[in-house]
């Protein structure tokens, strides 16, 4: 029973954080303090009576004891303690804390999360501003027609001897730049009003289709059956807007359909379960490696796995992410991830195995490869694009983890070669 | 007739505004709202001052200042940018390029008079 076996170490810490002698505390409850010496070093056993009267003693629950805190709670405590080192928590004591304080010890680890989820939503906020040529088009407008009234109307009020054609001149133009200064100002308002909802307003087709195949799931039972169209999945979707998200978001679909006829899912999952290896599922099924790892990717049951794809120029064009493997919504990835290596290496298959920065690090094997597609012509520059399945390992996968981040601005990586941003992360300073 | 001045901005109600000040001030004033055009515009009848706005459709103030000052005629001319973004990238890249002076919007009247004034020198009308 593996927790019994520190259930004497934690009765040891509560004591000695009490400052309560050990053989008070044994005499206290009826024992030698030799054997309570034993038991605090774990070579006894312990349970029933005593750990209740030992409980009662230290003034513990006999449950913290015996089992600890929560061991997520400590995870989330410690990850918190780590955001600010500076503040020299006291890591080392982070389950006394959390058994004799335990609510407050939620409310520690609910803000870690809150904040986490709040810094999440300001890099996606930030990334509008800056990069939003909506924004700015509507900002120029509205500074250039104020600047036409403001004008106009200090010569209507400042010229007494004004000439009445040039008046009315000039008040037709204000008349005119007010209607227009309405329209920018109220297209500002809306545009703003729907920002605050930043999971419902992507602002590139390749979020539009990010966030469409998120809520489509990536698993397609009607293309696996044959019973759905990839035009009418497309057209039922309200999240589509721009015609090159439908394209986009078509193509996508036409290619699922394509790999669920070349590898029905039945038969793949036996062979994936079989084989476990892309380049062997691959030369059973005649297609290429890079639609073994999104038909990985697209199975149904057995453990979650991550995919993304990008293009010659790493524009992400899938991006389903697993839990750990943060994709972001839009923008780049972390230029160390194995599918960029395997642009740099066409037809070269990699395998990685990756470790996702955290507090409590993840790590993840990933398989990539990148293949060049002549749809231009054989004369023409290939286009290249590059595959890489990510599938999560158990955190005591050991070797050489190559270390990775989702994306520079939510990275701690402080002193990382290949940083292209700063980090928005108070931790890396 | 007093000193020249040409305006190059293609908000058609700002071009009239100013134009009107500028006039009752005393200048002769000159317009001209394409950007693509713009240089040749100017190079056919140089001003005593050149208000230049920098977005412009077919071509930059910006572009269209370093060709300015890249001519032996036009390297010394007075020239007055107008922008409705007064970020200081845009600033130090209009100093860089050789601009005789800056104005965001919106700017007011008086500020864009006295802004030609001073730039036409102690002798403006």
């Amino acid at each position: 029973m593996p927790q019994s076996r520190l259930t004497g170490s934690r009765i040891r810490e509560r004591r000695l954080v009490s400052g309560i002698r050990q053989a008070d505390l044994a005499r206290s409850v009826g024992i030698s303090p030799a054997y309570l010496n034993l038991i605090e070093h774990n070579r006894r056993r312990i349970g029933g009576k005593l750990l209740v009267d030992l409980a009662r003693e230290l003034g513990a629950e006999p449950v913290t004891l015996a089992e600890g805190a929560e061991a997520a709670l400590l995870g989330a405590m410690r990850d918190a303690a780590g955001r600010f080192p500076d503040q020299e928590a006291e890591v080392d004591r982070t389950e006394d804390f959390a058994g004799r304080f335990s609510g407050w010890a939620r409310l520690v680890a609910a803000q870690h999360t809150r904040i986490e989820e709040l810094e999440r939503l300001v890099e996606a906020l930030s990334d509008r501003l800056t990069h939003d040529p909506h924004l700015a088009a509507s900002l120029h407008d509205v500074l250039s027609t104020v600047t036409a009234i403001r004008s106009a109307a200090s010569i209507l009020t400042d010229t007494t001897d004004i000439d009445p054609d040039w008046q009315a001149r000039f008040l037709r133009n204000v008349g005119e730049d007010s209607a227009r200064l309405t329209d920018s100002a109220q297209g500002l308002v809306d545009y703003l009003e729907a920002g605050t909802n930043v999971e419902a307003t992507p602002i590139s087709p390749q979020e539009e289709v990010a966030v469409f195949h998120e809520a489509l799931g990536f698993h397609i039972p009607s293309l696996e059956d044959g019973s759905g169209e990839p035009q009418d999945l497309v057209a039922a979707s309200d999240g589509l807007q721009s015609t090159a998200a439908r394209d986009l978001a078509a193509r996508v679909l036409e290619r699922y359909r394509a790999d669920a006829r070349a590898m029905p899912a039945d038969d793949f999952a036996a062979a994936w379960n079989e084989l476990g290896d892309p380049g062997l599922v691959a030369a059973r099924f005649q297609v290429d490696p890079a639609a073994v790892l999104r038909r990985v990717a697209a199975l149904p049951d057995g453990p979650a796995t991550g995919l993304v794809t990008c293009d010659g120029s790493g524009a992400l064009s899938v991006r389903k992410p697993v839990d750990g493997f943060a994709v972001p919504r839009f923008g780049a990835g972390c230029p160390l991830w194995p599918v960029y290596q395997a642009l740099a290496r066409p037809a070269q298959p990699i395998r990685t195995l990756v470790e996702m920065p955290g507090r409590t690090p993840r790590r993840f094997t990933c398989l990539a490869i990148s293949q060049a597609h002549l749809s231009g012509g054989f004369g023409a520059p290939p286009v290249f694009e590059a595959t890489m399945l990510i599938l999560p390992e158990d955190a005591s996968t050991g070797g050489e983890a190559l270390p990775v981040g989702g994306s520079c601005r939510v990275c701690p990586r402080a002193d990382c070669a290949a940083r292209r941003e700063p980090s928005i992360l108070s931790g890396s300073g | 007739m007093g000193k020249q001045v040409l305006v190059i901005e293609d908000e058609p109600n700002i071009v009239e505004a100013i134009s009107f000040i500028l006039a009752r001030d005393g200048w002769s004033v000159g317009t001209h709202a394409n950007g693509e055009t713009a240089t040749e515009a100017v190079l056919a009848n140089v001003p005593d001052v050149l208000i230049l706005d920098v977005m412009l459709p077919g071509r930059s103030g910006f572009d269209i200042l370093q060709e300015l000052r890249g001519d032996p005629a036009t390297r010394t001319l007075p020239v007055l940018m107008l922008t409705a973004r007064g970020q200081k990238k845009d600033r130090e890249l209009a100093d860089r390029l050789g601009v005789s002076r800056f104005m965001t919007k919106p700017f007011s009247n008086a500020e864009v008079l006295e802004a030609v004034r001073d730039l036409a020198g102690p002798t403006a009308s």
